[in-house]
């Protein structure tokens, strides 16, 4: 029973910080700083909400991060399903280096700087690709449709063969069909990846317009000033005025669970697939 | 390419050069090679990059032009003041991070195992998966909310305790830095851990639960003499992992939760070679001395993966390769 009572805690010490965050985000500003806000709002407000959708910068952030998950997963998916196919036949010449060159990525890398001079190389600052580009192929998503490839009856294969398909036929309108699970499970992990990055953009991206959310979220996190900001931003003259019920940190709020939300959304969904794909994942190669 | 000859219909055709033989396969050849030179673009052109940690790197000239100087930022590195603080800090937050925040998702999993009720342990899980699914970004937003000094609930709880007096501003307390760090981790990732680890549970011959119940061994003591051996392969797979990575002690957790590095008050109890490298190259631009100590970074790494491994193979009969 004791078990049942610490896991049953576990699960509230998880849930209380989106509650408490998500009630933060109806209460008004200058009455949250009492503190006291745990469960329920006290003085209830859409304020703050009002406030943060009326802002342009957020909604062209929302619209950036939207197409990076979006683009980036079908493009990643895409390219490393081939390239997995492909990395599943035995009879690829060639197959061992370039397995061996894959998966040295793995381990070792050149890392921050090296990456970082070479994107400026490659002209990729302040370029909506750079979100996209560097993940295009994932040598661990490689390894998990590699796996899944393998494990798919020969004979699936046969009759698209007796039909005189090359293997671009084959891939396309036998194996990708019958590979929804794998799909599904390594799409949401790429573009919950692509949804939360917030790094690349940080060091690659000047431009205020082609900022991500959470970029921009880490941006106003950590500037004080915000509520002000958002304020000119939005072309609300009367900041004192405002300040009353949206302060600050009523705002950061706001905009957390709004970034947040569309995750928590997709999540119940593919829940019954990620199982499956972080175990195939975990196999040692 | 020394591949053999694969036991494909072409072989049979007797010996074809190699071209014409890749040819025949040319649409095989044609989904890997892309993906292949790809990966050498993007992560072997930056491999080729760290020569730059010895040399006097400078953007105009680039590596082809830059003056070679040796162990030159190697030597700077080892010998300045931050060397010795920055390792101290990589080696405590990763060490804490395997004491902590490795074997949390082995006890939950253990924890799940027991709970009959099918109901609850899908709630409980579907909670606790959660986490793992959202930014580093928006757990400093949580973070900082909970510890805030206005109207943050940690503070109106322990007031509520009497276990304070008046609100505490925890998160510019250098001493909490760590204990902040290491419990936002478990709370991130305890959840999603587990999964591997449930995993392996399950794969556990149910048999040998009967023959132990039978033997009149107790549920707490089947968990020690069943479950846990059962698993420990699993668990020492992720652990050889855990201690390649122990030089990355983190670096998207510590930035976010000291203000993108901005923090000052809590440089000393929060950076660590990924933060310092991020620093001195991109915040400095002294681009040569960040790859050193980078490179210094990596090298360790391999080096402890290489052993760990090899030390699994050789007491446990386990290994990733």
């Amino acid at each position: 029973m004791i078990n049942y009572f610490l896991l049953l805690l576990l699960a509230l010490v998880t849930f209380y910080p989106f509650w408490n965050t998500l009630v933060m985000s109806f209460n008004i500003g200058s009455d949250t700083s009492l503190g006291g806000i745990t469960f329920w709002p006290r003085a209830f407000t859409t304020e703050n909400y009002k406030v943060v959708f009326s802002n342009d910068q957020f909604f062209q952030s929302l619209l950036i991060s939207a197409a990076r998950a979006v683009s980036g997963t079908l493009l990643s998916i895409f390219f490393t399903a081939i390239f997995a196919y492909s990395m599943s036949k035995k009879e690829l010449i060639g197959r061992s280096g370039y397995m061996v060159t894959a998966v040295i990525t793995m381990y070792f890398s050149g890392g921050l700087i090296p990456t970082y001079l070479w994107m400026r190389e490659l002209h990729l600052f302040n370029n909506f690709w750079v979100l996209i580009i560097p993940g295009l192929i994932s040598v661990w998503n490689m390894i998990v449709f590699r796996t899944f490839f393998a494990e798919l009856p020969e004979g699936l294969e046969e009759s698209a063969k007796v039909d005189g398909c090359n293997h671009f036929g084959i891939f396309f309108r036998i194996v990708l069909p019958v590979s929804g699970p794998v799909l599904a499970t390594l799409s949401l992990f790429t573009a919950v990846y692509l949804w939360n990055e917030w790094f690349y953009a940080g060091i690659y991206i000047n431009n205020q317009n082609l900022l991500p959310i959470q970029t921009y979220l880490m941006n106003v996190i950590n500037s004080n000033s915000f509520a002000e900001q958002m304020a000119q931003l939005t072309g609300t003259t009367n900041v004192q005025g405002m300040k009353s019920t949206v302060t600050s940190k009523s705002l950061q709020m706001a905009t957390l669970m709004v970034a947040t939300i569309p995750i928590i959304m997709v999540y119940p969904f593919v829940q019954k697939y990620f199982v499956k794909g972080v175990l195939v994942g975990s196999l040692k190669e | 390419m020394n591949t053999p000859i694969p036991a494909s219909v072409h072989s049979r055709r007797g010996k074809q050069a190699l071209p014409g033989r890749m040819l025949r396969q040319w649409d095989l050849q044609l989904m890997a090679i892309p993906a292949v030179l790809f990966i050498l673009i993007f992560s072997y052109v930056p491999m080729y990059g760290l020569v730059m940690a010895f040399q006097d790197y400078n953007i105009f000239d680039g590596i082809s032009g830059s003056p070679w100087v040796g162990f030159k930022h190697f030597d700077m590195f080892f010998n300045s003041p931050d060397f010795w603080l920055v390792m101290k800090n990589t080696l405590l937050i990763s060490f804490l991070k395997l004491l902590f925040v490795f074997p949390a998702p082995i006890l939950l999993a253990l924890m799940f195992n027991e709970v009959r009720n099918v109901a609850f342990k899908r709630v409980i899980q579907t909670v606790t998966y959660l986490p793992h699914f959202i930014s580093w970004v928006i757990v400093a937003g949580f973070v900082s909310t909970i510890l805030a000094v206005d109207g943050g609930s940690m503070n109106g709880l322990l007031i509520r305790l009497n276990l304070i007096t008046e609100p505490v501003n925890w998160l510019s307390i250098p001493e909490y830095f760590r204990t902040i760090l290491i419990s936002a981790g478990v709370w991130k990732e305890i959840g999603f851990g587990s999964i591997v680890y449930l995993a392996a549970i399950a794969g556990v011959n149910p048999h040998l639960y009967e023959a132990a119940s039978i033997d009149g061994a107790s549920r707490v003591k089947q968990i020690f003499t069943i479950t846990i051996p059962s698993i420990a392969p699993v668990i020492i797979i992720f652990l050889i992992l855990a201690i390649g990575n122990i030089l990355n002690a983190g670096f998207e957790d510590i930035l976010v939760l000291t203000n993108n590095g901005n923090n000052a008050i809590l440089t000393d109890v929060s950076e660590v070679i990924d933060t310092y490298v991020y620093r001195t190259g991109i915040g400095e631009q002294r681009y040569s001395f960040a790859t050193a100590a980078g490179l210094f970074k990596s090298l360790i790494n391999v080096i402890l993966l290489v052993t760990a491994n090899a030390a699994a193979r050789k007491w446990g009969n386990q290994s990733l390769w």
